[in-house]
C-alpha cells in the first residue's frame, strides 16, 4: 500500500484541501440567495470526502468499512430531515 | 481389558484435537488488523451521529431565526476560523504522513509527524482559547441568542475531541519512542490517526455553518 508515490500523493491531496478551503472562503463573499448553504455544504462535502478516501484510506476498504462509513450519513439524513418535517409543518406550536 | 480397549478407542488422536490458540482475540494478526479498523469506523459513525444532534438543531434553528444566524456568524472573526481550518487539514495531512511511514519502519519521520501534529492541535486549541475569551470578555455566552448556544456547544464538543486527539497522539507517541510499533505493529497508530481525521473531518463542517454562513 504503501509506496514511493504515497507521499508525494498526500501533498497533492493537502494541496488540493487548500485550494478548496479558498474556495470555501471565496465563495462565501458572494450572496447567492438561498444557495449559500448548499454551496458551502457541497464544497464541504467535497472536502470530507477528499480526506475519507485518500487521508482515512476509504479507497483501499472493502465493502463492509464502506456501509459503516457511509450509513451514518444516510441517519443523519433521516434526523435531520424528519425533525425539520415536525417542526415546520406544525399546526398548533 | 476389552473395556479399556473400547475407551482409548473413543479418544481423539492428538493431530485430531482443535489447535490450542495462543493469540488472545484473534487468529491471525491481519484479521485483527482489519477488525480493528473496522471497529473503529463504527466508533466514528456513533462520533458522526453525535454531532448529528448539533447539526439538526442548526439547520432548524437556522431555518426559523435566519437573521440571527447571519448576525451572529458575521460576529465570528474569519481569519481565526480560516487559520485553525489551515492549521486542521495540515495535522490532518501530517498524522497520514505517520501512518504511511510507520508500514516503512520510518520511526523518525513517524515521530517527527506525530508531534508536528500534536503541536497544530495546540496551537488550534490556543487560537480557540482567545477566541471564545474574546467572545465571554464582550459579554457573549452561550445564553446571548441560539446561535451561540449552538456556537458553544459544537465548538466546545469538538474542542473535547481536540484534547482527546491529542491524548491519543501524545499516547502513540511515547509507545513509539518505546519501539513499540513497526512495520509488523501498526494498527494502534492507523485507528490513532483516523480518530484525528474526524476531528479534522467534523471542522470542516462547522468552519462554514458557524463561520461563514
Amino acid at each position: 500500500m504503501v509506496n514511493s508515490n504515497t507521499y508525494k500523493q498526500y501533498f497533492n491531496i493537502w494541496l488540493l484541501l487548500m485550494f478548496l478551503t479558498v474556495i470555501t472562503v471565496g465563495a462565501a463573499q458572494f450572496d447567492f440567495g438561498s444557495l449559500n448553504i448548499p454551496i458551502a455544504m457541497l464544497i464541504a462535502s467535497i472536502k470530507a470526502g477528499v480526506v475519507a478516501l485518500h487521508f482515512m484510506h476509504l479507497k483501499y476498504e472493502d465493502g463492509m468499512t464502506w456501509i459503516f462509513a457511509t450509513y451514518p450519513i444516510f441517519l443523519l439524513f433521516l434526523l435531520i430531515a424528519f425533525s425539520a418535517t415536525d417542526i415546520f409543518t406544525r399546526v398548533v406550536n | 481389558m476389552p473395556f479399556m480397549k473400547f475407551v482409548k478407542s473413543l479418544a481423539l488422536p492428538s493431530e485430531m484435537l482443535p489447535p490450542i490458540i495462543e493469540e488472545e482475540s484473534h487468529f491471525d494478526p491481519e484479521t485483527e488488523h482489519s477488525a480493528a479498523k473496522l471497529g473503529m469506523w463504527l466508533f466514528l459513525a456513533t462520533e458522526l451521529l453525535l454531532f448529528g444532534g448539533l447539526f439538526a438543531a442548526y439547520a432548524i434553528f437556522r431555518a426559523k431565526y435566519p437573521e440571527m444566524f447571519l448576525e451572529g456568524s458575521a460576529s465570528l472573526d474569519v481569519v481565526l476560523g480560516t487559520v485553525n481550518t489551515v492549521i486542521l487539514i495540515f495535522s490532518s495531512y501530517t498524522v497520514a504522513i505517520a501512518v504511511s511511514a510507520i508500514q516503512e519502519n520510518r520511526i523518525r519521520l513517524v515521530k517527527w509527524m506525530l508531534w508536528i501534529t500534536i503541536i497544530c492541535a495546540a496551537i488550534f486549541a490556543v487560537n480557540k482559547y482567545f477566541e471564545y475569551s474574546y467572545k465571554i470578555s464582550n459579554g457573549i455566552t452561550p445564553g446571548t441568542d441560539i446561535f451561540y448556544s449552538i456556537y458553544y456547544a459544537a465548538t466546545g464538543v469538538h474542542m473535547l475531541h481536540v484534547f482527546i486527539g491529542m491524548a491519543v497522539l501524545g499516547v502513540l507517541l511515547k509507545k513509539v519512542n518505546e519501539g513499540r510499533y513497526h512495520k509488523g505493529n501498526f494498527t494502534a497508530i492507523e485507528i490513532g490517526g483516523l480518530y484525528w481525521h474526524l476531528v479534522d473531518l467534523i471542522w470542516i463542517y462547522l468552519f462554514p455553518l458557524l463561520y461563514l454562513a
